[in-house]
């Protein structure tokens, strides 16, 4: 899998997430928490839907490494 | 199980209770050195005195958290330390603080803002969340937080009902959660911006930072009487809009001595209370109580993140921890008393005094503090209404895991059955009840804002009713059972289930909706929606994406439902009122309890 493919996938299990986010441009590098109102439980739901979809596990200290779509996908990469 | 009472050794009650810490430095002892002795002696003027106060029998929140230290050697102790998200540190002495305070109270009469008028911030963990309040405080104007995770609504709601003169926010905040409906709310005379770019800015803003700059450094104080409004603190209702609590200057005579009894707090402690100003814990005990104490109050604008975490505790040596059920659950992922995991890359031995608020802690969390931090976690019970803690675990007392403790000195507590307009007050031990406090503790709320009616209601012969089931056992301990109505918790923050019907009825495909909560293991609760559809409208994944966004831009992640289902037409009562007691019990496979005054069933 690309990095480019790997980050679709991401972002589609964002919107899943969140569904307020569909349709929104969401830059690669915008701060997910900050700029697009995602909470703690956002990125635990999000966590669970990565590692169903991708079967990545993503222990609870990595998580304020999936900051913003271009961090996840790197992160990603690295596991996968 | 059954969990046991950790009880304090009695030959050395400073001493941590486990082996794996280095020998640490000389501890104070507990500023509530015996319960019973205390509570039994205790007046309320002791407390009041204890207060520096102004002449002519005067008080004001910011003068005791900051100026009553500037003679004394505090004033150039550190107040406050803020921790960046990007690794920024920025530290505020007692003075200086005192100074910016001294500025926003400034502004805000240069803004023609007039005493008693609500001013309003919208913003994150950042130091200008912090000057807002204090300063608002000292100009005798009243601060009123909203949590950064609001959306619209929520945000519109608030500042509707408490008439905002003033906002304080980012220009990102602004721009996606109030310039959208800010000409319907033409009382809001000014738009305070902390980061606001002069090229780009949007019509009607103002430059804090410029204003500020402007602003004189000294003085600016106002005189304000004990029962001046100072604090207008929203919690949500079960059947109407959100309500504002008002809080008066007294209500620091509460924060300063449950900062000592309940917090163990004294003078010069480094103390990290987790919780967003954005919330009344955050407001209380984030801001008010350590520095009206003396203490040095650490700031984190990031979330919850172990490692930064533990790298806080350690390295800023906080020795008093004020935090949540929801982060400690997060947190019991990780370590166990055999398996500390990364704990044990850190030394947490300046720690002394750990407590939990928020919802109940499990016992596994107090034990849970114990076996991994060396400390057990203390739980206490407070909400919006009561302005400061109420009833608590103490450092010098056993604590029994699951308990919340015992009433603070001074406050009257008790288990009681209320029926048509009498309570009667439950004395035998372990018998379930609504938790009710004997009303006169300095931080009761003296209102909700504009709506008397509502607040009647709160008070029955002589009793404040908190809306919490709760019974209270032999040795005076209360436990908690659950809320009297239909009340939400998640993450420790009170939810209103008509808040989110409200939004979710603004969409055109709803007939009819109730919101519940549902158990989730890291939550406590999440918020669940059951809608009815419009005729001509048909359930499918698509709409249930669209009702979820929907609801999740107008309300935000903090409020927003999780969960989304359908069903053919909700219980209700014959006055037409959707049980949603009953939904709830459905979904989660429980008894349905009473359910005479159904009249039509949901299918």
């Amino acid at each position: 899998m690309t990095r480019d493919e790997i980050k679709t996938i991401a972002l589609q299990e964002l919107i899943g997430v969140a569904a307020d986010l569909a349709g929104e441009t969401i830059p690669g590098d915008a701060q997910l928490r900050d700029e697009f109102d995602l909470d703690s439980m956002d990125i635990l739901n999000w966590v669970s839907a990565l590692h169903k979809r991708l079967g990545v596990d993503i222990p609870e200290l990595d998580y304020p490494r999936l900051v913003s779509l271009d961090a996840t996908a790197d992160y990603l990469l690295e596991r996968l | 199980m059954a969990w046991q009472t950790i009880q304090k050794p009695v030959h050395n009650p400073f001493q941590r209770p486990t082996e794996a810490h280095q020998p640490v430095a000389a501890q104070p002892p507990p500023a509530l050195a015996d319960y019973a002795a205390t509570r039994a002696t205790f007046h309320w003027d002791q407390a009041r005195a204890a207060l520096h106060g102004l002449p002519d029998g005067g008080l004001n929140i910011a003068f005791e958290a900051l100026d009553a230290h500037l003679d004394t050697d505090r004033a150039d102790q550190l107040a406050l330390r803020w921790l960046g998200r990007d690794g920024q540190v920025r530290d505020f002495s007692y003075r200086q603080l005192a100074a910016l305070a001294s500025r926003f109270a400034h502004l805000l009469q240069r803004l023609g803002v007039a005493p008693g008028e609500r001013v309003f911030s919208l913003l994150g963990r950042v130091p200008e969340l912090y000057v807002t309040a204090l300063g608002t405080l000292k100009a005798g104007r009243v601060f009123s937080p909203l949590f950064s995770a609001f959306g619209p609504e929520p945000v519109r709601a608030r500042m509707e009902i408490g008439d905002a003169r003033v906002l304080v926010t980012t220009e990102s905040y602004y721009r996606r959660k109030v310039a959208p409906w800010r000409a319907e709310l033409p009382g809001l005379a000014h738009v305070l911006l902390i980061d606001r770019d002069g090229d780009t800015a949007p019509d009607g803003t103002l430059s804090l930072a410029e204003l500020l700059a402007d602003c004189p450094d000294t003085g600016g104080l106002t005189a304000t009487r004990p029962d001046d409004m100072a604090l207008l603190h929203f919690t949500s209702g079960t059947t109407g809009r959100p309500k504002g609590a008002v809080h008066v200057h007294e209500a620091v005579v509460v924060h300063r001595l449950t900062a000592r009894y309940a917090l163990d707090l004294h003078p010069g402690d480094v103390f990290w209370c987790t919780a967003d100003p954005g919330w009344v814990t955050g407001t209380s005990y984030g801001i008010i109580a350590p520095l009206v104490i003396g203490a040095s109050l650490i700031v984190d604008e990031a979330e919850l993140d172990p490692t930064r975490w533990l790298g806080i505790l350690q390295d800023q040596q906080v020795t008093v921890w004020y935090t949540a059920p929801t982060a400690i659950r997060m947190l019991m992922k990780l370590a166990t008393r055999d398996e500390r995991g990364i704990f044990a890359d850190y030394d947490l031995s300046r720690l002394r005094f750990l407590a939990s608020v928020g919802e109940p802690l499990n016992p596994e969390g107090v034990v849970w503090g114990r076996d991994v931090l060396g400390l057990p976690f203390h739980d206490n019970w407070w909400q919006t209404e009561t302005g400061g803690i109420m009833i608590a675990n103490y450092r010098s007392a056993p604590i029994k895991p699951g308990s919340m403790g015992r009433p603070l000195p001074g406050v009257e507590a008790a288990i009681v059955r209320h029926t048509a307009g009498a309570v009667e007050v439950i004395t035998a031990p372990n018998n379930a009840g609504e938790l009710a406090l004997r009303p006169g503790w300095p931080s009761m709320f003296r209102g909700y804002l504009n709506e008397p009616e509502r607040y009647r209601k709160c008070f029955v012969d002589g009793w404040y009713l908190t809306g919490d089931l709760a019974q209270c056992d032999a040795d005076g301990y209360f436990w908690f059972l659950g809320r009297a109505d239909d009340m939400i918790k998640s993450s420790g923050h009170l939810i209103g289930p008509f808040e989110v019907e409200s939004a979710l009825m603004e969409h055109p495909a709803v007939a009819e909706a109730a919101a519940i909560g549902i158990p989730e293991p890291t939550a406590g609760e999440i918020v669940k929606a059951l809608v009815a559809l419009k005729p001509g409208f048909a359930w499918d994944e698509a709409l249930q994406r669209a009702l979820l966004a929907h609801a999740r831009k107008r309300l935000g992640p903090a409020v927003a439902p999780r969960v989304i289902d359908v069903r053919d037409n909700l219980p209700k009562t014959r006055s037409g009122k959707i049980m949603r007691r009953l939904l709830r019990a459905r979904e989660l496979g429980l008894p349905e309890g009473d359910t005479s005054t159904l009249e039509s069933d949901e299918r």
